[in-house]
């Protein structure tokens, strides 16, 4: 092997090294204020990557949503999403009545179980929608839940 | 390290149920002071990140609907005593916040 040889595999190594260390690591998606700034039920499913709502399978027994029936206090209305899909990459949660229905979205690895419980506010009665994204499709589950007390304008 | 994060971790069978609590106003924007009749700017945090033993395995987008000092449980599999689990978050005006809790 002669001297420019050498070099072009040094320079070809060196430079393969350099590209790898410029690959992020992990490619989270980023906070989408344009999703969560939609005001309607229906552009606020557009907007999370569902063209057609008609692509969206109904998943109410792979997917387990626990909500209250009645919400005294639309302040806290407790929450809890278990999805059994396998291979589940995401979790979208709405409040379809709310000023800006997209309420939260949880991006899972495979090192941690696709399950979430939290709390969320809702102005008023209406269906929460869960969507979650399993390998590429989104599947869908509601339900309603009665609000005694409106929670956007409390605390 | 600040005191925005509240951490209850329980281990069993390899899985730690881990429940945080955060302390933030998640004002929606939507409210009146009571005094002034001014409206309270929207104030809430819209990203956590959750790591296992410094990697990366979760991350919580969040809005205004998110209730005042927000709960959140999820449950980590291959997690032995002595891990470590910790958070960091966001919000819209800048702000920022963590918490590291280690299994026990």
């Amino acid at each position: 092997m002669n001297l420019s040889k050498k070099r072009r595999a040094f320079l070809n190594s060196a430079l393969a090294l350099i590209s790898t260390l410029l690959i992020p690591v992990k490619g989270y998606a980023r906070w989408d204020e344009t999703a969560y700034n939609e005001v309607d039920i229906a552009d606020s499913i557009r907007s999370i990557g569902i063209r057609n709502p008609g692509e969206l399978r109904d998943a109410s027994k792979n997917i387990e949503l626990s909500l209250p029936e009645i919400a005294e206090n639309g302040a806290i209305v407790p929450i809890k999403i278990l999805s059994k899909i396998p291979k589940t990459e995401r979790i979208f949660v709405f409040a379809e009545k709310n000023p800006q229905p997209l309420v939260s979205d949880y991006i899972f690895t495979s090192d941690v179980e696709p399950f979430v419980a939290s709390r969320i506010k809702m102005g008023e009665t209406a269906f929460v929608h869960v969507i979650v994204l399993a390998d590429g499709i989104f599947y869908r589950t509601a339900r309603q839940v009665k609000v005694t007390i409106g929670g956007c304008g409390e605390e | 390290m600040d005191k925005t994060v509240r951490f209850r971790v329980r281990l069993k069978d390899n899985i730690a149920d881990v429940k945080i609590m955060i302390f933030h106003p998640m004002e929606t924007g939507y409210r009146k002071n009571k005094h002034t009749a001014e409206m309270i700017p929207k104030h809430f945090i819209h990203t956590v990140k959750i790591s296992h033993n410094g990697k990366s395995i979760m991350q919580v987008h969040w809005s205004r609907s998110v209730s005042k000092n927000p709960y959140l449980n999820f449950r980590v599999p291959n997690a032995v005593s002595g891990d470590e689990l910790s958070i960091a978050w966001d919000d819209n005006m800048g702000e920022s916040g963590s918490g590291t809790a280690t299994i026990s």
